[in-house]
């Protein structure tokens, strides 16, 4: 830690007070430093070794099957064969497909609330949106079992195989639980991270912009479509980006409802697995050390993953919703 | 402000220690789910015999059990598939087999229009499983059951997500029956199933069947019988339909209680005998021998004795056949064998 | 005619977006409805007071459970605050130093590591190398999860305190860190505040971390050094049993886990309300 930076910033940025200051480095200052600093580190530490403790945890089971554990698609414990495909896919469709559902919603959501909502409205809709992101995910899991799992069977699967049934992906038998009814779940579960992040982007887009527009006699929505929208584009990719975060790493909820099968298939309405649900189901029953190492690989596949997505979204979402590195 | 959090700090302190007071030892297990009633109630008996103990299970599945013993993360394991020679291998001391009760596999649906007691033969169970049988009006079942109208659907296969020893036995038995199961397959408490839905725990998969039309699962007995779902009589190997009980399993397990192994670690399905029914398992607690906590491992001897006296007379309320009285007389003497960290051994108090 | 197809375009996209606002708020609406409707009719003196009772037979209450979450709640901000606090006091203060932009980079990264993550973790780091689920690691978990949002949401709040304070203060003679402690601090304390309190909601419905790091325990947790009973884990263990007493009681216990987590970002929210206004 050199000199200079031990300066408070308002110090270096304020001139002024430096100078009728006077300078004194006064212990206490620097036993406080060195507190909050050490409490910075501990949090750099835990990231490292959260890092390193996967990789450690999953070495022979690197070793052993090499890239072949993202590209093979047969999990079978009893023949140590453990191939991750069939989990990634699970993970990518079901989160893919809870995007498809999440991102209108979404942004129709965030543009009622910051463009056409009346005032009145606005404060209570963003405060329900907001509760939908404090439910927790095994109660959403709950609902799913005992309500969406039965409607999926009864009317919405039913639904789609009659009509779209001859599309591959609406074939097959439909159990109520499976990757579709996973998705939407998730679709719930991502709205509000989406929706908030969104309808702060639209609220950062000048007014400026948008009087320009209705100035020219555009049409409210065609002020949204020439004025706000492209404006805000960056951002909403970031915040659907942060959204797929989310989708990515949700565990119970989805092991709950999406059936538990390690498998490839076309059909929405196919069981299937997720890295994260193989991890709940599995981690504490592996009965040797070269499954367990193949659960905990999963779980650095799922880390790294997400950590990319969750890296782009904050890009994204900074350079147009918060300049100063803040943002929520 | 200050008072509100005085106040807080107090009220968590008050809630860590009141759990202190409440049981002065805790002794903590894990693993199978098929005898996860059982246990439940045996362990909630106990605090009558001993007020001062608290056995904790978590039916996290056979698969768990053997895991969570290895790592030693738990003070006993429980499973209803025998560890094998390397996971034994694999542990850190010597782990002993207690068998507790035996129990039934039963084959269970969830189909309109036909009621308890479906005839299957093991051709037809192990064709549903591989994936061969999709109908629940395929001949190989109307073969059987002359008489029960079954319906134009899909049978959709229910099975377990979790290393299981459920399955442990119920794929034993499939191996056994079954060639093409034994070479696509295999046994094993997590083998890679060639078709259906997956489930978590005994609960899990019954929940499933409960919620799912036209499905088929493997689940213990009681489970079945006290969600009321229907269970299928299955074909032994003298050719007769048996019915899925305590007494079929007890025949069952007589067939092998004289030949025994001193480890107990013995497979029971497929049984020979005319009311044997045929997937019958026996569930076991595992056990350091040489117990690296003496007061702890007491406990679990005094326990382990209460069960293979008192404890057995539970054992048919709940519909698990009790242990032939061979069995339990060898149990008594392998239970001297438990010694504490010094070597004296823990048993006859 | 273009002014009408006009004005109908703009009807139909503002219909949209309140269909979109309404499809949104479906599903609360859905399970607050369900959650009360089945909830409410299981939960009684028993299901505050009572262990649960063996598999099959009916009664029993969640009692262990409801207090395990609040231990496990205890243990986690008891690690997580402080050093959540101080890690967001040394963002806001210090934004000089070369460590800030990778510390709040970490803090970024960690917010989005899924929990289950978080549990292999911390069964890697402290169930394995003590040889015991406990209290002890299911705190640890999920206080890793509180630590980026308390860092964040200080850092925030501190940030936003305007810099006369801050100057009037230094002025008068008080050392930085006194000025640091005795004035930026405490005026930002209703704001930190709000997001500690955000992080126990967030924590109080996790999980995944819990299954193998706290475990589960059916009767009262016997120190913090074994396993613990929580309402999440419970909630799961009940919802994919088979047993419709068990039903009946998850949908309980997540009545009551949704009504804690609901009181405690709405509390927060309504009494930190004045103090936001006068801060700004």
């Amino acid at each position: 830690m050199d000199s200079e930076s031990l300066e408070a910033p308002w110090m270096a940025a304020r001139p002024t007070v430096r100078s009728t200051v006077p300078r004194r480095r006064n212990v206490g200052d620097r036993v406080f430093r060195l507190l909050t600093a050490s409490f910075g580190l501990t949090l750099l530490l835990v990231v490292a070794s959260i890092f390193l403790v996967l990789c450690y945890q999953s070495r022979d089971a690197v070793r052993t099957f090499r890239w072949a554990f993202l590209t093979t698609s047969v999990w079978d414990p009893v023949a140590r064969e453990f191939g991750a495909l069939p989990l990634i896919y699970g993970t990518i469709v079901s989160s893919l497909l809870a995007l498809a559902q999440a991102i209108p919603l979404s942004v129709g959501t965030a543009l009622f609330l910051s463009e056409l909502a009346p005032s009145w409205v606005r404060a209570p809709v963003s405060f329900l949106v907001e509760l939908l992101a404090t439910i927790p995910s095994v109660v959403y899991g709950l609902w799913g079992i005992f309500v969406l799992v039965p409607w999926m069977r009864s009317y919405i699967g039913p639904a789609l195989s009659g009509t779209l049934g001859f599309l591959p992906m609406f074939s097959g038998p439909n159990y109520g639980v499976g990757m579709l009814t996973a998705s939407m779940i998730l679709a719930v579960m991502i709205v509000p991270y989406i929706t908030s992040v969104a309808h702060e982007v639209f609220q950062a887009v000048p007014a400026a912009q948008r009087e320009a527009a209705l100035a020219l006699g555009a049409t409210r929505w065609e002020m949204i479509r020439l004025a706000v929208l492209p404006y805000g584009r960056t951002g909403v990719i970031g915040a659907v980006m942060l959204g797929l975060g989310r989708a990515i790493g949700e565990t119970m909820a989805v092991t709950m409802v999406i059936g538990n099968r390690a498998d490839v298939s076309l059909s929405v309405f196919a069981p299937a697995s997720t890295m994260a649900s193989v991890i709940a189901n599995e981690f504490t029953e592996a009965t040797y050390d070269l499954y367990l190492q193949a659960l905990v690989e999963v779980g650095l596949v799922l880390l790294v993953v997400t950590v990319v997505v969750n890296v782009l979204a904050r890009l994204l979402v900074w350079r147009v919703a918060a300049p100063a590195g803040g943002g929520h | 402000m200050r008072m509100v959090r005085g106040g807080l700090a107090a009220l968590l302190l008050g809630l860590v220690f009141c759990g202190n007071a409440a049981a002065q030892m805790q002794l903590n297990g894990a693993g199978a789910t098929f005898p996860y009633p059982m246990y439940s109630k045996w362990f909630n008996l106990y605090i009558q015999v001993d007020p001062d103990t608290r056995f904790n299970y978590q039916s996290i599945g056979s698969g768990g059990g053997i895991k969570q013993i290895t790592e030693q993360t738990v003070d006993f394991g429980a499973t209803d598939g025998p560890m094998s020679d390397e996971q034994l291998r694999a542990a850190p001391g010597r782990i002993l087999h207690f068998p507790t009760v035996m129990g039934a596999v039963v084959v269970t649906y969830n189909a309109e229009g036909i009621a308890t007691g479906l005839k299957l033969t093991p051709e037809a169970i192990a064709g549903i499983f591989l994936g061969k049988i999709t109908k629940w009006n395929d001949p190989a079942l109307a073969a059987t059951n002359p008489g029960v109208t079954l319906p134009p659907r899909d049978i959709v296969v229910v099975h377990r997500s979790d290393g299981s020893g459920t399955s442990y036995i119920f794929t034993d038995y499939l191996s056994k029956v079954s060639r093409e199961w034994n070479n696509k397959v295999g046994k094993g408490t997590s083998v890679n199933w060639p078709v259906g839905l997956g489930g978590k725990g005994n609960e899990g998969v019954t929940g499933l069947v409960k919620q799912t039309p036209f499905s088929l699962g493997y689940v213990e007995l009681i489970y079945a019988q006290s969600n009321s779902l229907p269970f299928a009589d299955v074909k032994n190997k003298t050719g007769a339909f048996v019915s899925p009980s305590l007494e079929s399993v007890t025949a069952a397990a007589a067939a092998f209680a004289d030949t025994m192994p001193d480890d107990f670690r013995v497979s029971i399905t497929d049984a020979p005998g005319a009311n044997a029914y045929p997937i019958s398992g026996m569930t076991w607690l595992l056990v350091y021998e040489k117990q690296k906590d003496a007061e702890k491992g007491k406990k679990l001897v005094r326990f382990l004795d209460w069960m293979m006296h008192d404890g057995q007379q539970h054992a048919a309320v709940l519909h698990y056949a009790p242990l032939p009285a061979q069995v339990l007389a060898k149990e008594a003497v392998a239970l001297r064998a438990v010694t504490g960290p010094d070597g004296a051994p823990l048993a006859g108090h | 005619m273009r002014a009408t197809r006009r004005r109908i375009v703009d009807r139909v996209a503002r219909a949209l977006t309140l269909a979109c606002t309404a499809a949104v708020l479906a599903p609360l609406v859905l399970i607050i409805g369900y959650l009360l409707a089945k909830g409410v009719t299981s939960i009684n003196l028993d299901f505050f007071t009572q262990l649960p009772k063996p598999v099959g037979e009916s009664g029993g209450g969640m009692a262990n459970a409801i207090v395990g979450t609040l231990v496990l709640i205890g243990l986690a901000c008891a690690l997580g605050l402080p050093i959540g606090f101080g890690t967001g006091v040394f963002l806001a203060e210090y934004a000089h130093s070369r460590l800030v932009p990778t510390i709040r980079f970490c803090a970024d990264v960690l917010n989005g590591v899924p929990s289950i993550v978080i549990g292999i973790y911390a069964y890697t780091l402290i169930v394995l190398p003590t040889k015991s689920f406990s209290a002890y690691a299911g705190g640890f978990a999920l206080a890793v999860i509180m630590l980026p949002i308390v860092a964040r949401t200080t850092e925030e709040m501190l940030r936003l305190v305007p810099a006369n304070l801050r100057e009037a203060s230094l002025a008068l003679g008080v050392p930085a860190w006194r000025t640091t402690m005795r004035v930026i601090i405490r005026t930002a304390r209703g704001g930190i505040i709000t997001g500690c309190m955000l992080a126990i909601a967030r924590v109080a419905g996790e999980t995944a971390p819990l299954l193998f790091t706290a475990f589960g325990n059916q009767f009262w947790h016997h120190g913090l050094g074994g396993p613990i009973s929580s309402l999440p884990v419970q909630i799961y263990t009940y919802a994919i049993s088979p047993f419709d007493d068990w039903h009946r009681q998850a949908w309980a216990g997540a009545l009551v886990l949704l009504t804690l987590i609901s009181a405690t970002s709405l509390s927060v929210r309504l009494l930190t309300r004045g103090r936001f206004r006068t801060v700004r």
